[in-house]
């Protein structure tokens, strides 16, 4: 009796997921973000791949951080074929740094609109042209009827988006998914003196049929790290000072 | 622009096309026959036969008579159009505007070409030899008008350049013939004692008409560009342009768009046909007024598709101004290029910067921010940050150098440095503390120093010796001292970007 009401649950929840825009990847077509326990506060476990996600950074800090971020997950995602499209107003993302997270720069086509107005007109379509890996915008707010048209795009084209608004507060939006990334001390194997591999804090503000959570998480030699759990690396390293 | 005409005549065009495939007749008289009503005629001489006095139209046996060692092959009765066809294409390199003129000559449209001969002199010089190497007899003359290019062609010796507005008077002493007359009409002038276009001049056009028809007084308008004359080209000029007249003036929004459409469809199916694509397209509205209205469209590749290209022009469509009506659409695709056919997948997946769909997308963008608005960044061999990449020419361009991947770079990379107050240790420390925009940060761990030298054989300019640092908030920055310790002065310090 239980496991049918369960059964019943799960089906509902399924056919809810999809009706949302959230589609049963196929096999072959999975991709392996590399966020390891993370991903349990995804649906499905996986990461959302035809949606909106919106990343807030209102300081030039946070928003290196969130560039660094960002770039990781469209590595990824572009692996060694496609192509993606950053839009920006004013370049502030420097093209060579990028290769240091994975990403082939000369893969990206990088669009510079002026206005806020031609931002969101462009990002739109682009997140509704089939075909592209993954579109990055750096916008100043992302509304609720821009993000409600963002949203329709992406459920048809399949595109990522990653959205990065720099404002301070959050307005309301559709965006499947909100982060901040802030930055964090760095930390060098075997406590090296000087700047080690980038450390951030990744929060997830809000994920629809997801749980938002904290995690600390370190970029290095290619893949993510987390860092909750005490490393084999600094075990070593304290096992070495120990010795 | 003055029109400006090139008529060449070729003398003995049927004996010199003989003679290049027959070299033993070059060097002496002889003439094509033909059999007219039980006798031989020679229907054309080559110049040795013209000086020894023997003409076309002559009895074969006659000009035996004159000169005994004359030699003769029968000529074909079909007309020389074909070859003066073959010659008028060769002449394409002289002007893009050739027709035939039979029986035995050329006319080129030449307006706008001679200059790029360094003249008309030069011109009608360089035709001349051409046509002599390759073993004709021409005679070419350069005027205004046709008519007037043909008989200073034929009947004028010396001045075959007759400028702009002196056709009337190089006309004045040439014969009647030059006029292009039928035989009787001549036989008729010669009867009156009429030698020479000059008194025919003299003569009102309503007397001319009465007493020689109407013929003749049209002649006359062509030769003096009173009446325009009509030129077959053997090669019309490739033009991708359809036109759409309109009955009555369109004057609504949703009136051009039919017409637009409707020329899409048109054009894109010729050019599909011909496996060819639209580059750069021009939309233009002729006004009732006389005005012109045009819209342009540049796209990234070559393409037919009538709803993208609909799209492209659709936005720009409210800034036509139609003011009393448009009573002529046309549209030209100013660039094309070569539009092979793909095979579709059937999964598709990513994709390329060829793929249809995304040059749509970035032909959409173009035509409302601008084709120089979109870039692509590649990597170039150079140390001094702000120069290690460049725009690519083409959004296809090709990467050939490999992006630096030994130092750490950082993600941000401000415009222009800013200038930061710093505590640093003499000599080659990194700073224990920097301001920047008035926030003090402690300096928890740092990187360096890399010195990075100006390109000298571009601008001369201290070194940069960059740290890469963190503060105690963890938060990571690239810095640099420009140039060295002096005593007197202290270091100018700046921040340059931020890592991630």
């Amino acid at each position: 009796m239980f496991s049918l009401k369960a059964n019943i649950f799960s089906n509902l929840e399924k056919e809810i997921l999809s009706l949302q825009g959230f589609r049963q990847p196929v096999e072959e077509q999975k991709t392996d973000l590399g966020l390891g326990s993370i991903c349990s506060s995804f649906p499905r476990q996986t990461f959302p791949f035809a949606a909106v996600h919106e990343f807030k950074s209102a300081n030039p800090e946070s928003k290196s951080a969130t560039l660094g971020f960002v770039s990781c997950i469209l590595s990824r995602i572009m692996k060694t074929e496609g192509i993606s499209v950053w839009i920006h107003s004013g370049r502030t993302v420097f093209p060579p740094a990028l290769t240091g997270f994975g990403v082939a720069p000369e893969r990206i086509i990088f669009i510079n609109a002026t206005t806020e107005k031609d931002s969101l007109w462009i990002t739109e379509e682009a997140l509704a042209c089939e075909g592209l890996s993954a579109v990055v915008a750096e916008l100043h707010e992302i509304n609720f009827i821009s993000s409600r048209k963002f949203q329709l795009a992406v459920e048809k084209s399949r595109v990522t988006g990653m959205l990065m608004s720099s404002q301070q507060k959050y307005s309301v939006n559709a965006c499947t998914a909100r982060w901040e990334i802030s930055q964090l001390p760095s930390g060098a194997p075997h406590n090296l003196p000087g700047v080690g591999f980038p450390r951030w804090q990744v929060k997830l503000v809000k994920m629809r049929n997801g749980r938002p959570g904290t995690w600390n998480l370190e970029w290095s030699k290619g893949n993510f790290r987390l860092l909750d759990v005490p490393d084999e690396m600094t075990l070593v390293g304290q096992k070495l000072k120990v010795v | 622009m003055a029109k400006r005409f090139v008529s060449i005549w070729f003398r003995h065009l049927k004996t010199d096309w003989v003679s290049l495939r027959k070299p033993m007749f070059s060097e002496a008289p002889f003439v094509l026959t033909l059999a007219d009503h039980g006798r031989v005629v020679i229907s054309s001489t080559n110049a040795f036969a013209q000086k020894l006095g023997i003409f076309v139209g002559m009895a074969l046996a006659d000009a035996k008579a004159i000169v005994p060692e004359l030699k003769n092959i029968s000529d074909k009765p079909e007309p020389s159009g074909k070859l003066l066809e073959n010659i008028a294409r060769w002449c394409i390199r002289f002007s893009p505007v050739a027709c035939i003129d039979p029986p035995e000559g050329i006319v080129l449209d030449a307006t706008g070409c001679p200059h790029l001969w360094g003249g008309e002199e030069n011109y009608i010089a360089a035709i001349r030899n051409r046509f002599s190497r390759l073993g004709y007899d021409t005679r070419i003359a350069i005027a205004s008008t046709h008519a007037v290019a043909w008989a200073v062609a034929h009947f004028e010796k010396e001045k075959m350049i007759v400028p702009c507005g002196k056709e009337a008077d190089a006309l004045k002493h040439l014969q009647p013939a030059a006029l292009r007359l039928s035989i009787d009409k001549l036989e008729l002038l010669f009867k009156l004692g009429i030698r020479d276009i000059g008194r025919l001049m003299q003569i009102p056009h309503s007397t001319l008409r009465r007493r020689f028809g109407e013929e003749l007084t049209k002649r006359l308008r062509l030769a003096l560009g009173k009446d325009e004359e009509f030129l077959e080209p053997v090669e019309l000029a490739r033009t991708w342009q359809e036109r759409l007249p309109a009955l009555d003036p369109i004057v609504t929004a949703k009136g051009i768009e039919i017409a637009l459409r409707t020329l899409l469809d048109q054009l894109c199916r010729r050019l599909s046909a011909e496996e060819k694509g639209i580059r750069m397209a021009i939309f233009s509205c002729y006004r009732v007024d006389g005005k012109l209205q045009q819209l342009k469209l540049n796209t990234n590749s070559p393409t037919v598709h009538v709803t993208h290209l609909f799209k492209l022009f659709e936005p720009n469509i409210e800034t036509i101004e139609p003011a009393l009506g448009i009573e002529l659409f046309m549209l030209e695709a100013v660039v094309v290029e070569n539009l092979y056919p793909r095979q579709k997948k059937i999964w598709i997946t990513r994709s390329s910067i060829e793929d249809e769909r995304f040059s749509e997308f970035l032909d959409r963008i173009a035509s409302r921010i601008g084709q120089n608005q979109i870039t692509r960044f590649l990597p170039t061999q150079r140390y001094w940050p702000e120069r290690t990449f460049r725009p690519a020419v083409t959004l296809d361009e090709p990467i050939i150098e490999k992006w630096p991947l030994n130092r750490p770079r950082p993600v941000h990379l401000l415009h222009k440095p800013e200038r930061i107050d710093v505590t640093a240790p003499i000599p080659d420390y990194p700073p224990m503390l920097f301001r920047h925009r008035g926030k003090l940060h402690r300096i928890e761990k740092a990187d360096g120093p890399e010195r990075i030298e100006p390109e000298w054989w571009l601008e001369q300019g201290e070194h940069r010796d960059y740290y890469m640092v963190e503060d105690e908030e963890g938060c990571r920055y690239w810095l640099f001292r420009l140039g060295h310790y002096v005593t007197c002065s202290s270091p100018q310090w700046f921040i340059h970007g931020f890592f991630a």
